[in-house]
């Protein structure tokens, strides 16, 4: 798309919505929202990226080998988090038992391994979502 | 004629649906049969057992972690999926360069 | 007037009936299908608003504690979680049957159902 009214206010608005994603995912346990609606608001960032600038440069910010490394870096980490709780207190995803940090109740820092696997998520749905649409463009007609 | 036998009938579903939803013990309030024991058990005890003051995070990653991590294989297997339904072959492009 | 007030009482769910029932008018009259995927998606839409609609208490706030609410009423916090799950299985399905109507235009050149199995069958009888 040539129109410099959509690129200027894309360049503007772009990073406003990755940090108000990124916000609400580690916001989730305390407040509404989450992983999945904070990374549905990254990767449609991203794909407004995509749309408005052209295939060749948004596979300049996001390529293939990144939202590889991303999809199945989402579920190894959240294994991961479930392995500790496996390990130390006898059950797959044990959060308080397996001494994961307790915190304030209120404060970000809280909820045990609640923030860990709501980033893990969050990086999951935006990478699916900017790879599902990658992957139609590409490969489509 | 057709298109009107047609409306109707759907029309006749959605009354049957909404007789059957008559029926229902509905009634939003806390006697509601949906509001049972274990979603009181959560809304107690939820915050010392979990330490998150958002229930539906303590229940989506906590309580109901399994269920989450199903959740994102599907999204995997979707990516997946679709990737081996339109990820052109070296067959396809044979064929099309043939063409 | 016993009809008008039980309207008035379900009309959460009236409404999600009603968004399923226009879903499944648009699978089974239209024969594009991309409107097809399009009627599935409301279809599901309507389900989970049934399924929302199921938690609803009148008067609660969301199930989110802190101290300083004086007896306080939450919702339902199940049905909403089990939603979420919902929601993705939806989108899995639409992008997996959007991938196969791109394959079935390469291969066939129409997205018409009606179409497609004339052309379907003449190759069958070719063969």
């Amino acid at each position: 798309m040539n129109d410099i009214i959509i690129k200027n206010i894309t360049r503007i608005i772009i990073p406003f919505a990755q940090a108000y994603g990124i916000f609400i995912i580690i916001n989730g346990h305390i407040s509404p929202g989450g992983g999945f609606a904070g990374g549905a608001i990254v990767g449609t960032s991203l794909i407004l990226y995509t749309l408005v600038f052209g295939r060749e440069k948004g596979k300049k910010k996001f390529s293939h080998k990144t939202s590889e490394i991303a999809e199945s870096g989402g579920i190894m980490w959240f294994v991961t988090v479930g392995l500790i709780g496996l390990f130390i207190a006898g059950r797959f995803l044990t959060n308080l038992d397996a001494g994961f940090p307790e915190g304030v109740i209120g404060d970000i820092l809280s909820g045990g391994m609640i923030p860990l696997l709501m980033i893990g998520i969050g990086i999951k749905v935006a990478s699916t979502m900017i790879s599902l649409f990658n992957l139609i463009i590409d490969e489509g007609i | 004629m057709r298109k009107i036998l047609s409306n109707s009938l759907f029309i006749i579903l959605f009354i049957i649906l909404v007789y059957g939803i008559f029926q229902m013990p509905t009634g939003a309030n806390i006697n509601a049969p949906a509001y049972n024991d274990i979603v009181n058990h959560y809304l107690n005890s939820g915050v010392s057992e979990t330490n998150a003051s958002n229930i539906i995070a303590a229940i989506l990653a906590d309580y109901r972690g399994f269920d989450t991590l199903g959740e994102t294989i599907v999204l995997f297997t979707s990516v997946v999926a679709v990737g081996s339904v339109l990820r052109s072959t070296k067959y396809d492009k044979e064929v099309r360069d043939h063409e | 007037m016993l009809i008008l007030e039980k309207i008035i009482d379900n009309i959460n769910y009236i409404g999600a009936v009603a968004l399923f029932v226009i879903g499944l008018r648009i699978v089974v009259t239209h024969s594009n299908l991309i409107k097809r995927i399009m009627g599935i998606n409301i279809m599901g839409t309507g389900v989970f608003l049934f399924f929302v609609a199921i938690g609803n208490v009148t008067g609660g706030i969301p199930p989110i504690i802190n101290n300083n609410q004086i007896n306080p009423v939450y919702i339902n916090p199940i049905p909403s979680v089990l939603i979420l799950t919902g929601i993705v299985v939806v989108v899995s399905i639409t992008v997996y049957s959007l991938s196969l109507v791109i394959r079935i235009y390469e291969n066939y050149n129409t997205i018409d159902q009606t179409e497609l199995s004339k052309l379907m069958s003449e190759e069958d009888n070719e063969h």
